[in-house]
């Protein structure tokens, strides 16, 4: 799923002040499951912009929508009676929530709400981990399910790197060397063998570095 | 002999080689190179230039290689993977061999959140083992990554780090064994303190026949003081610094203490010199380069062969 962190009041404010009436739309998928832009999330930030608001004494209008998913067109259209009546939508969905709306919805300013930070896992309850970067050739089975490119600080393909010390990585401490999870992993599952070989430079051309990705497919086209 | 690199000649001969370090300044200043440069010429068998150390932007280091080599030096060429992709490395490498550097060492680098850049982008195009084999196949194959042919390609005696002392410890050898296979011809390891786990380290390649197929120098750090001891024991990252050696310095009147550092370094080289499968040692005074000559004088190595 998409892991996103809401932005801090001020800096919304500051995208969002010109407006005197807002649509606040929440996304009740993935950023719902990383506690950012879901529901419950969109009624909270809708209450705390009141608040700060009322301290300046303005009153713009904001009123709380909550779409099922924000990034298909099927969803999307769940608050086509609402848009006009508001002068800005405020996103709480991902990147690509705010974007879907701006396409569909042309004449209006969709204002994003969240920093969306990485593609990831719930670990445990109040811990989200980064760990798919979304590179187009998908090497998990070489590396024992763990990936070397979103885990590693460096994207190292053949190994740990110096800085490696008790399971944990130079940048911080924070953050588990992904590649003590990787040789640990292996060997618990008795194929330590696979990292024998050498793995040649990754072609990036897949991932973002050959520009925006677009998957089109005639068998799914209406 | 693969190449026209001094360190090669000198490894080939079986002299036991000395290699330092010298940092680029942190500006356009030629004369820093020059001058640190200076203490270094005829004292070590090739000098190594670091690439933006613990990234923090420092004069390029092909440049301070040009200048080196022009004072007769002979350079190592450190390069990161870390601030330049697969073409700015290829062609740093053609422009370097074209200005005579004839080393190069491959490494990743230290992360950017060390250096004082920290908002860069990570570049981590290639890893170091991906890099030793393009220079590798530069000078073998005569090709770049992908397999096209060039001309005149960079003829290098390329070298790899090694940190015996980082974790998972039982992996280190089997990365070593990775960096050989890759193309390294030397190995320069990071700082040692810790003997006894060298020793060990050093059993391990020697056991899986490592040392027969890529010359080991032992890096060798001497501390200015028992405050930079102590920075390197909890500081730096993947170094052990046993605590003896920490309180041995504390030990020491502050007026003495570098002293005292010098002596523990030479003790560190003697040390090393008896371990089967060293074939030399890196020397890296950090910000310290005039220290070089005397240590290496007192541990009886200032008198270096003329390949």
């Amino acid at each position: 799923m998409i892991v996103a962190e809401c932005k801090p009041i001020d800096e919304i404010r500051r995208m969002i002040d010109r407006y005197s009436s807002i649509l606040l739309v929440g996304c009740d998928s993935c950023v719902a499951e990383c506690a950012a832009g879901g529901h419950r999330e969109t009624q909270l930030l809708g209450a705390a912009l009141r608040l700060s608001y009322q301290k300046d004494e303005k009153t713009p209008i904001i009123t709380e929508a909550c779409l099922d998913r924000q990034c298909v067109d099927d969803f999307i259209e769940g608050i086509a009676h609402q848009v006009p009546e508001h002068e800005a939508v405020l996103s709480l969905g991902c990147g690509a929530g705010v974007q879907a709306l701006a396409r569909v919805y042309t004449d209006k300013p969709i204002i994003p709400a969240l920093d969306t930070l990485f593609i990831g896992e719930t670990e445990v309850r109040g811990v989200w981990q980064e760990n798919c970067l979304g590179c187009g050739q998908c090497k998990l089975g070489y590396f024992g399910a763990v990936c070397p490119v979103t885990r590693c600080s460096k994207r190292l393909m053949n190994g740990p790197c110096g800085g490696s010390m008790d399971g944990r990585c130079e940048v911080n401490p924070e953050i588990l060397c992904g590649w003590q999870l990787i040789i640990d992993r292996l060997e618990a599952l008795g194929e330590l063998d696979r990292l024998n070989e050498y793995v040649p430079p990754v072609d990036w051309s897949t991932s973002h570095s050959g520009g925006p990705r677009r998957v089109v497919r005639e068998d799914q086209k209406p | 002999m693969k190449t026209e690199s001094r360190l090669e000649k000198v490894l080939h001969a079986g002299h036991f080689a000395v290699t330092a370090e010298c940092g680029p300044p942190k500006g356009s200043d030629g004369d820093v190179v020059l001058r640190k440069g200076k203490h270094l010429l005829g004292c070590v068998d090739a000098v190594n230039v670091t690439d933006n150390q613990t990234a923090i932007v420092r004069m390029s280091s092909v440049a301070a290689c040009s200048i080196l080599k022009s004072m007769g030096h002979d350079p190592i060429l450190q390069m990161v993977t870390r601030d330049r992709n697969r073409i700015a490395l290829q062609s740093d490498l053609f422009g370097a061999f074209a200005l005579g550097i004839r080393n190069v060492l491959c490494l990743t680098g230290d992360h950017q959140s060390f250096g004082n850049q920290k908002q860069a982008a990570a570049v981590f195009d290639l890893d170091s083992i991906q890099l030793l084999r393009t220079v590798r196949d530069m000078r073998e194959a005569g090709t770049i990554i992908g397999g096209e042919a060039i001309e005149a390609s960079p003829r290098m005696f390329i070298g790899a780090a090694a940190n015996p002392f980082a974790d998972p410890v039982g992996w280190r050898a089997n990365r070593l064994a990775k960096k050989v296979e890759a193309g390294a011809n030397f190995i320069q390891t990071q700082c040692i303190f810790n003997l006894d786990r060298f020793r060990e380290y050093m059993k391990q390649a020697h056991d899986r026949g490592l040392t027969e197929k890529v010359s080991i120098l032992a890096g060798i750090t001497p501390f200015k003081s028992a405050a930079m001891a102590r920075y390197m024991a909890t500081k730096v990252a993947g170094m052990d610094v046993p605590e003896d050696l920490i309180t041995r310095m504390a030990a020491i009147p502050k007026e003495n203490q570098a002293d005292e550092g010098i002596k523990i370094a030479v003790e560190t080289i003697e040390q090393v010199r008896e371990i089967p499968g060293v074939r030399g040692i890196h020397l890296m005074a950090i910000e310290w380069e005039e220290k070089v000559p005397q240590i290496l004088k007192v541990a009886g190595l200032d008198e270096r062969p003329q390949p």
